[in-house]
Parts: structure tokens; C-alpha cells; sequence
């Protein structure tokens, strides 16, 4: 948006609240071939962006840019959304809760965006989600993972591409007993905040069901960005058990990870990393040989080896001179869907609504960088994916990191069937898990 | 504030609730969360008024959210009016108890304690895994007195009912402050002992001032659940504290209706610079304050003030 | 006995890490009774310049030790720097203004800072582990220690010796002394109480990027990691007593065995450890441990 339009905005806002003139409808209508408009939402400040808010930020920008050239690869090679060029607002997710409403409801009362597409934390997504669908507003979730959004309510304008967070602990434990046969206690060492306490609990509910007789030992919760875990550290030295399980990211991963290499920890358990994927290309021969890596779906060097993915990992490199990583792939894969949907609601004729989009988008099934997405949860809105999980290696002789040993799961494998809570699926056995 | 004073307060507040349907909603909602805001900034005038600043404001503001979605979430009762009371009551409640510890302190020592026992609630309700940890949980939309609406109409609602709270808050704490105990808040802050030779407890006087403030702040808690729809314990971090101090700052000590001003003036300010500057909103937020106090000393209210005293010195 | 030894261990490495972070901001509230939250701001700028220079370094190849000292020198550089403009350009416009006003400049100045950290190193993280990983381990019976940890104690050990002897024995330290019994007579003296602000902010912002500096090895250097350590740094002053140096690290003890206790037998209360023991020392003690009640003027 041009400096000179947000001037006009704010001044007839100023001009609003100081006359109480009837400014909003000032704004123009909108022409035919007009621009789709997207708001594209993820932490450009604080600790949470280097490690998630940028990568998904570049993974949007240079998705768009390539739809807007038509040079994604096909399906996806129409100009923009239905020949529409498609024009982002980006903005950052930091701040309360009352400022993240805030801003959506700025994107979508005040710059009419078409939607919304974004949120890492899922406090915000949990927060956005009876606003948006109070305002109808299409809103796609990229990479947060509570799966509370769509258990709690069925929803309306509310989509989620990304698998939600149970498949990668699912997932864990199922690797886990599978490499190390020897397993007889494994502990814990997640964020005491609801990400870290969610993992825990998937994690021991899905090994309490696969493998009764192995025993939990020791239980840490350390602050979110604590940044010593010296007390942590000790504590886990203090314990048998073969396995540490540990949701950590960026920041918190990598001060934990040098200081346990400091007093060598992986020496003594192997450590499995639901979300180590997004920093190998930071940590690279500082993550110990041997780490069990996830991403949070088949994304990074877990995904498959397709066209679209060779496609989408060329250009990303290219540009930002890192592969992407897991929340770039989450962001490619919403956008691909909303495409898909916002095209097929376009085939009526004209614009479509946010209306005809949510109903084109539930229950799609696509294949993006990441794989075959069916959003077959939370009524067609909440999506499946398969997952992966490997065990890392730095290659000395190509001086790059390396998932070896690479476990696929699928969808069915490590997900609730439709119309079942997360928890309770654990909890009562992942009765009609799929996994062959 | 004198009777013109209050005219013209009343007046601006009648325009406020007027012009509501003719603004653009996005507006409306946030017009809604900076005077919910403000009340929690009036509690921190009254007690800057008598030389103290809390680093823990959003203690009350955390609980006053707190039991609105509580009560809703158990109950089901979603009654806007009674849920904005019990918010105002629970931490009203929780300053008289906090109060008998903290009257007892002044200056810095007073705003870290408030702090410490702001960041223990964080931490409680972080641990709280069955009020969903960080995550928080949703507010029931609420009702007023049976009718219940939607969309635009609820962002009328609210936006009237915050007004209304404000009004009825801006008058009592201006009653207040010509109360004795009120009048006495800039002899405490300039030199408590000679108060206490008038034979008054400065004690129990700042006390009533905490208990004031934490009214406020949960009141201004209740407001902004019912208006964000949402609650979360970053309510009570440290940093929700340092907005609410910051806006006082901007605002100025000097009247009631400058909280107001100052807490819509801010709100304005931090959305704008989240438009225009997605990734240097902080830095601009950090200019405004600074500028402020180092050219406008006593906040916007003392540019009211400043302005009148032009006018009587030319007439 | 070997958590009991564990709960030691850790709670002295912690406790260094608090003393280092916390000396240069009680340092500051004795002298000019600023509660600087810009200490933070300082923190964060001492490990991205630690992480600068790491990264230059190991890229020229040096051995581990001449890194490390240019990761130190490096942080207290930008410290000084930083401690000036910040004294001369913005709070000396403000001396003598209510004290809870100063903490809010030095609040606007924090929120600054954190987007000219972005400017200058962009918003992605930094590592800086090359000093931690080359210094090794010992093993002592079960526990591995990491040497750089007993580094940071040695660090933290010779801060406080250094501040006691610079405070009882230099003439700077005596003048200093006397500011903090009281300004105005000190003043009248004839103690140039400017330069002595100057001086003390300066060491304060260096003592505080030193910090930063010293940690930067240990973490991810990253945006926001100035916040975190603020309320932390207040909490062990605020236990201590503010301005008081042997508070500061009889604060930072309490608070690193207490938290490594919590840790090792009930990990559940960690996370308001560290404000349960403040809000309880506070109200056994309302000013600290280790602040004599002051006089009150009629």
C-alpha cells in the first residue's frame, strides 16, 4: 500500500472520529479486476520471528510473487488467484491478544481484505477464531497447533491446511519404539506453556498406549525462554532413561542443545525433537549425530521428493539463501490451498465471497510441497497430512545436515478420525489408527 | 475539574456514544478496547496522584478478565452488565487483600512488588493447563439484559456499555478526588509524615487508593474480555503493566477525561505504527514516550490546561 | 548427596549468571536511583556484539582464548558506547524529574533499542556457542560440569571482589560512596556529582552488556532476550536491596539455589520461584536484605 493511501486512511479515520462524517464509505468500490488482497499475519518482532514469523513471511512472499508471474508449477500456474493479481498486507503478530484482534479486525473491517492467512501462537489463533467468524471472515491458519479450534465448535470461515500438533507426538513415540527397541524410561524437557504442555501430554498418552510398560522419569517444565538450563541439564544427567523428548524451538532448542553438548547429555539419551527441523540449517554440526528430527509434518528434508517441492525449495534457496523451513512449507501449503479454493469458487463467475470460498474450500485434497493435504477434520476444515520423522546427521563430507533413516506415517496413522477429540483418541487407545 | 469541566466532559461523552453508528466498525472496536484500557489507566492516576506507580496493574486487569470468562464459561450466565460487575468485584476483592501488603510501601519498592505479584498470577495461570495454560480461552458473547446481538450490533453494544462504565467511573473517581481522602493524595505525595501529624493514616488512605485502582482495573479487564472475545495470561504480564503506565505517562495526572484521551491517543498511535511499520512499531511507540516526557512533562491534559491559560491571559 | 551436590552446582552457576546480569543495574540504582530498564537493552547489545565478534573469529581462525576475550572486549565496547549516548543524549535531560518518570524514559529508550537491534542485525538469531563448545567438561563422579560454566563463576567471583575493592579502597569508589549516602552534601563538598553520574551509568551499561556478553554462548542470540533478563535482574536487586552490591549477589545466591532446588525436586513451582522468594522477602523485608531503612524526612 502506497505511503500516500495509508495518509488518506488515517486522516479520513481522524476526519471519522473528529465529525463523525460518514468517511468509511468514502473508500472506493471496488472494479471488477480488482487485486485479491490477502493479510498475511506472523511474529516480524520478538523471539518467536527468526525461527517461525520470518520463514513463513518469505515462504508467502515468494509464493505470491510466483503465482502473480504464473510461474508456480501446475496445478497451480494461473495467473494469481483466478487470473486476480493477488496483493499482500503483511503484518505482525506480537503484542496481547486484544492487539492481535485488533489488527484482524483492521485487516478485515479496514482494509477489506479478502483474507487472512497466518498465526504461529495458538493463543492468537485461538483468539482470532470467534472474531473471524463473527466478521465472516476467511481466515487460514498457517502453523499454530492447538487442536482445540475445531473441537471446541464446529466452524465456518476458519480453515487449518497444517495438521494440528497430536500427529507430530504420535508420530514421535511410534519412531521412538520403533529405532530403539531398548527403551525401558524415557523424560521430558518441554516449555511450561500450552505448546510445550500439549506436546507433553500427546507424547506420553500416545507411548502409555503403544508401549505400556515403558516408564516416564524425570518431568521439566522450564519457563518459555528461560535461556540457562544448567539445573535442567544436571537433572537429566541425574537420570536413566534412554529417550529425551523435548517441543523446543529456535532460540530455546539451540541455548538448550549447547549447553547439554557442553556436559554431554546426547551421549548418555537420544533426544527427540518434534520441531528440531527448523533449526539444522542454524545448529548444522552442533545438533548431535543420532537426534530423532520431526517437522511438524513431511516438510523441509522430510518432504517428498516431488516436482512441486523441488520447485518450491529452488526458489525459497534462491532468494533467502537458506532452505525453508517447516512454518515456509506451512505457509506455501495454506496459500496453494486458498488458491485452489478461491479458484474453484470462481468458476460461478465474478468475485467470489467469503461464503463461496469457505464452501469451494472444505474438504479439498490437493498436493502442495509437503504432500497430499485432505481436509477431512473439523467437517472439511482442518487438515491431514502424512508425517515424517528421521534421525539426524551432519554429513562431514558435504558439509551439510542430513535426515537419515526417514519413517513416513500416514494420515490416518497418526490423526484422530473425524469426529474425535485429540485427547480422547489417545486416551482411549488411537482406536482406528491406519498404518500401512 | 470545575462545573465547566464537567460540562463539557459530559458533553464529549454524549458526542462519543452519538457518533458510534456513524463510524467505520474497525474503529468502533478499537475506540471500545482503548476506553476499557482507560479505565484500568484511571486507577494508576489516582494512585500516581499520591506519588505511587504499580508495575502490576494487570493484575486486577488480568482477573477482572478472568472472572468475566469464568463465570460465563461455568455458569453460562452472559449477561454483559452483572459480568462486568463480578470482574470489578473480584479484583476489587483481590486489592483489599493485596492492599494490607502493599499500602505499606512507597516509590520504587511499591511498583516491584505490584510487579512480583503480577508476574505470580502469570505464572499460576500458566501452570493452569485446565484454564488452558498461555492459550487462554474464549469469552462467551454476551447478553444485555435478554437481548442478544451480533456483529455490528454487538460492537455497538459493547461500545455503549464501555462508554457507560466509563462515564460512571469518570464521575465517582472525580467525586473522589474532591473528597478529602482524595484531596489528600498531593500532601501524601509531597511529604506523608506531616499528613499523618494531621492525625489522618496515610496507611488506610492509600489502601482505599489501591482498592480504587484495582476496582478500575478489573472493571477495564472485564470491558476488554467482553470486547476481545478472548483471555489470556499475558493479561498479567509485566509488559501489559508497562502499557498501562505508559499511557498514564502520556496522559498526564492532571484530569479524569485525560486517561481517556491519552489510552485512545495510544491505542491510535500503536495500530497505526503496526500499519505503516510492521517491524519498528516498537521503536515508535518507545519516540512518542519519550517525546512526551521530555515536551509535555504533565501529559496531553496539560495541553488543555495550557491552552486555557493562553486564552484567560489574552482576555 | 549427588542431588544435593547437583542443586550446589547449579544453583552457583545460576546465581552467577543473575549476579552478572543484576551487578551493573543495582550499581546504577545506588548511585543515581535509576531503575534502568534499558539494562535489558544493554544485555541484548553485549550478546549480539559477542556474537559479532565470534563470528569474526572463527572465521579468521584464532584460537579459542584471544576469541573469547574479543567476545568480552567486544560486548563492554558497545556497553560504553552505548552508556554514553544513552547518559549524555538522553537522561541527563531528565535529572531531577520524579524517579518512576526516569524508570519510564529508560523504558521508552528499551522499546528503541529493541528495533535498532533489528536494524543493525536484521530480525533472525545469532549462535555463539564456539567459546562454550572449545572450553569442554570435566566430570566430577556423576555430574558432567561444562568448564565455561565455571568460567562464568570465576567471572561472577571476581566482579564482586573487583567492586568490593573498587568501592572500599579507590578514591573513585569513596566518592562514589559518599554520592550514595547523599548527593546534595556530597555535592556540597565539592564531589562533581555529574561526572560521577556519567562515570557510574557507563560502567553500569558495560556491566550489563558484559553480561550479555558473557551468556552469548550459551543461547541463541535472538530478539527479545533483553526482556526476559529485565524483570529477572529487578527481581535478585529487589531481593538484595536496591543499590547494594553484596545484595545483589547474596540475591542472586538465594534466587540460583532456590530455582536449582525447584528444578531438581519439584519442577512444577519453577516458574514463580524466583517471584514467590521476591514477593516473600519483600514482605519480611520491604526495602531488601540488605538496605538500611532510610531516614525519614519531616
Amino acid at each position: 500500500m502506497s505511503h500516500r493511501a495509508i495518509v488518506i486512511r488515517w486522516g479520513l479515520a481522524g476526519l471519522a472520529v473528529a465529525t463523525a462524517a460518514v468517511a468509511a464509505q468514502a473508500q472506493p468500490t471496488a472494479p471488477a479486476a480488482t487485486p485479491v488482497k490477502l493479510g498475511i499475519v506472523s511474529f516480524l518482532t520478538g523471539p518467536a520471528a527468526s525461527p517461525f514469523g520470518i520463514p513463513g513471511r518469505n515462504g508467502a512472499e515468494i509464493v505470491i510473487e510466483a503465482l502473480n508471474a504464473g510461474k508456480a508449477p501446475a496445478p497451480f500456474n494461473t495467473v494469481g488467484f483466478a487470473g486476480s493479481k493477488v496483493e499482500a498486507k503483511y503484518v505482525d503478530e506480537a503484542g496481547s491478544a486484544a492487539n492481535v484482534v485488533t489488527e484482524f479486525r483492521n485487516l478485515v473491517q479496514r482494509d477489506q481484505v479478502d483474507a487472512v492467512i497466518g498465526y504461529v501462537s495458538s493463543g492468537s489463533c485461538l483468539a482470532v477464531t470467534p472474531v473471524a467468524e463473527e466478521l465472516k471472515a476467511l481466515t487460514v491458519f498457517y502453523d499454530c497447533g492447538t487442536p482445540r479450534i475445531f473441537e471446541e465448535k464446529a466452524r465456518n470461515y476458519v480453515f487449518r491446511v497444517s495438521p494440528h500438533a497430536t500427529m507430530d507426538n504420535v508420530a514421535a513415540a511410534r519412531y521412538l519404539l520403533a529405532k530403539k527397541k531398548n527403551v525401558t524410561s524415557y523424560s521430558g524437557i518441554n516449555q511450561n506453556y500450552a505448546w510445550g504442555q500439549d506436546s507433553w501430554r500427546d507424547f506420553v498418552g500416545a507411548m502409555k498406549v503403544l508401549a505400556p510398560k515403558v516408564t516416564v522419569d524425570k518431568v521439566l517444565f522450564p519457563k518459555l525462554f528461560a535461556g540457562e538450563y544448567g539445573a535442567e541439564v544436571s537433572t537429566l544427567l541425574t537420570s536413566k532413561s534412554q529417550a529425551l523428548h523435548t517441543s523446543f524451538y529456535d532460540g530455546d532448542l539451540e541455548g538448550f542443545i549447547y549447553q547439554e553438548q557442553a556436559r554431554g547429555l546426547d551421549k548418555r539419551m537420544t533426544i527427540i525433537m518434534t520441531a528440531g527441523e527448523a533449526a539444522i540449517w542454524r545448529l548444522r554440526d552442533k545438533l548431535p549425530d543420532g537426534t530423532i528430527i520431526g517437522a511438524r509434518g513431511a516438510n523441509g528434508p522430510l518432504a517428498r521428493d516431488t516436482e512441486i517441492n523441488k520447485w518450491f525449495q529452488k526458489v525459497y534457496t534462491d532468494r533467502y539463501n537458506v532452505p525453508p523451513t517447516y512454518t515456509a512449507y506451512q505457509m506455501a501449503q495454506s496459500l496453494l490451498g486458498l488458491k485452489l479454493a478461491y479458484e474453484k469458487a470462481a468458476k460461478a463467475g465474478g468475485k467470489p465471497n467469503a461464503d463461496a470460498i469457505a464452501a469451494a474450500f472444505k474438504g479439498i485434497e490437493y498436493e502442495g510441497p509437503a504432500g497430499q493435504v485432505k481436509m477431512v477434520l473439523g467437517d472439511g476444515h482442518q487438515g491431514i497430512t502424512e508425517t515424517a520423522y528421521g534421525t539426524y546427521r551432519f554429513n562431514k563430507q558435504k558439509k551439510e545436515p542430513e535426515i537419515v533413516d526417514i519413517v513416513r506415517y500416514p494420515a490416518e496413522c497418526v490423526n484422530p478420525p473425524a469426529g474425535i477429540d485429540a485427547d480422547k483418541w489417545i486416551a482411549e487407545g488411537m482406536k482406528g489408527a491406519k498404518c500401512n | 475539574m470545575g462545573g465547566r469541566g464537567q460540562l463539557a466532559g459530559g458533553l464529549m461523552f454524549l458526542f462519543a456514544a452519538a457518533a458510534a453508528p456513524l463510524l467505520p466498525d474497525w474503529v468502533v472496536s478499537l475506540v471500545t478496547i482503548a476506553f476499557a484500557n482507560a479505565l484500568v489507566v484511571l486507577g494508576l492516576v489516582v494512585l500516581w496522584r499520591a506519588g505511587l506507580v504499580s508495575f502490576g496493574q494487570a493484575l486486577y486487569y488480568c482477573i477482572g478478565a478472568y472472572a468475566v470468562s469464568l463465570t460465563a464459561r461455568w455458569t453460562g450466565f452472559t449477561d454483559a452488565f452483572a459480568l462486568v460487575l463480578i470482574g470489578g468485584v473480584a479484583a476489587g476483592l483481590m486489592a483489599v487483600l493485596i492492599g494490607f501488603l502493599l499500602a505499606r510501601y512507597r516509590e520504587i519498592f511499591f511498583a516491584m512488588l505490584s510487579l512480583a505479584l503480577s508476574m505470580i498470577l502469570y505464572g499460576v495461570l500458566v501452570k493452569s493447563e485446565s484454564l488452558g495454560s498461555t492459550d487462554g480461552f474464549s469469552v462467551a458473547t454476551p447478553t444485555f439484559l435478554g437481548y442478544a446481538p451480533h456483529r455490528d450490533a454487538l460492537g455497538l453494544a459493547l461500545y455503549w456499555l464501555t462508554l457507560g462504565v466509563d462515564a460512571i467511573g469518570a464521575v465517582l473517581v472525580g467525586v473522589y478526588f474532591r473528597s478529602v481522602a482524595g484531596a489528600l493524595a498531593a500532601p501524601i505525595r509531597d511529604n506523608e509524615i506531616r499528613v499523618e501529624f494531621l492525625g489522618v493514616s496515610v496507611t488506610s488512605i492509600i489502601h482505599i487508593k489501591v482498592v480504587v485502582a484495582g476496582i478500575l482495573g478489573g472493571l477495564g479487564g472485564a470491558l476488554a474480555a467482553l470486547a476481545i472475545g478472548h483471555v489470556d495470561p499475558n493479561m498479567a504480564y509485566w509488559t501489559t503493566s508497562g502499557g498501562f503506565v505508559f499511557v498514564t505517562i502520556l496522559a498526564g495526572a492532571g484530569s479524569v477525561a485525560a486517561a481517556f484521551v491519552g489510552s485512545l491517543v495510544f491505542e491510535a498511535v500503536r495500530s497505526f505504527a503496526f500499519d505503516v511499520m510492521p517491524q519498528l512499531w516498537q521503536m515508535t511507540l518507545g519516540s512518542v514516550l519519550l517525546l512526551t516526557i521530555l515536551f509535555l512533562p504533565d501529559g496531553l491534559g496539560s495541553l488543555v490546561a495550557r491552552l486555557k491559560r493562553r486564552r484567560e491571559a489574552k482576555s | 548427596m549427588l542431588t544435593a551436590s547437583a542443586i550446589l552446582t547449579d544453583g552457583l552457576v545460576y546465581a552467577a549468571y543473575l549476579f552478572i546480569v543484576a551487578i551493573g543495574l543495582t550499581l546504577i540504582f545506588g548511585v543515581m536511583k535509576i531503575l534502568n530498564v534499558a539494562h535489558g537493552s544493554f544485555y541484548a547489545f553485549g550478546a549480539y556484539g559477542a556474537a559479532t565478534a565470534v563470528g569474526i573469529y572463527t572465521n579468521a581462525d584464532w584460537p579459542a582464548a584471544i576469541g573469547f576475550l574479543l567476545m568480552l572486549a567486544m560486548g563492554m565496547a558497545i556497553g560504553l558506547v552505548l552508556g554514553i549516548i544513552l547518559e549524555r543524549g538522553i537522561l541527563r535531560l531528565v535529572y531531577g524529574k520524579d524517579e518512576v518518570i526516569i524508570v519510564l524514559v529508560t523504558y521508552a529508550t528499551f522499546l528503541i533499542l529493541e528495533d535498532v537491534i533489528v536494524l543493525i542485525w536484521g530480525p533472525q538469531s545469532y549462535a555463539a556457542y564456539q567459546p562454550m563448545v572449545s572450553a569442554g567438561n570435566i566430570e566430577i563422579g556423576e555430574l558432567v560440569l561444562s568448564n565455561y560454566d565455571i568460567v562464568l563463576v570465576a567471572i561472577a567471583a571476581l566482579l564482586a571482589g573487583l567492586a568490593y575493592w573498587a568501592l572500599k579502597f579507590t578514591r573513585y569508589g569513596r566518592l562514589l560512596t559518599t554520592v550514595i549516602f547523599d548527593r546534595e552534601t556530597a555535592a556540597a563538598f565539592g564531589v562533581n556529582v555529574t561526572l560521577v553520574y556519567t562515570v557510574t551509568f557507563v560502567i553500569g551499561a558495560m556491566l550489563g552488556a558484559l553480561g550479555g556478553a558473557v551468556m552469548a554462548p550459551k543461547i541463541a542470540v535472538t530478539l527479545g532476550i533483553g526482556v526476559e533478563v529485565i524483570v529477572l535482574a529487578f527481581a535478585v536487586v529487589a531481593i538484595g536491596g536496591m543499590g547494594s552490591i553484596e545484595g545483589a549477589l547474596v540475591g542472586a545466591l538465594i534466587v540460583g539455589i532456590c530455582r536449582a532446588a525447584a528444578v531438581h525436586l519439584v519442577p512444577q513451582i519453577e516458574l514463580f520461584v524466583i517471584y514467590g522468594v521476591m514477593a516473600l522477602v519483600l514482605v519480611v523485608r520491604p526495602y531488601g536484605l540488605f538496605v538500611r531503612a532510610q531516614p525519614r524526612k519531616i
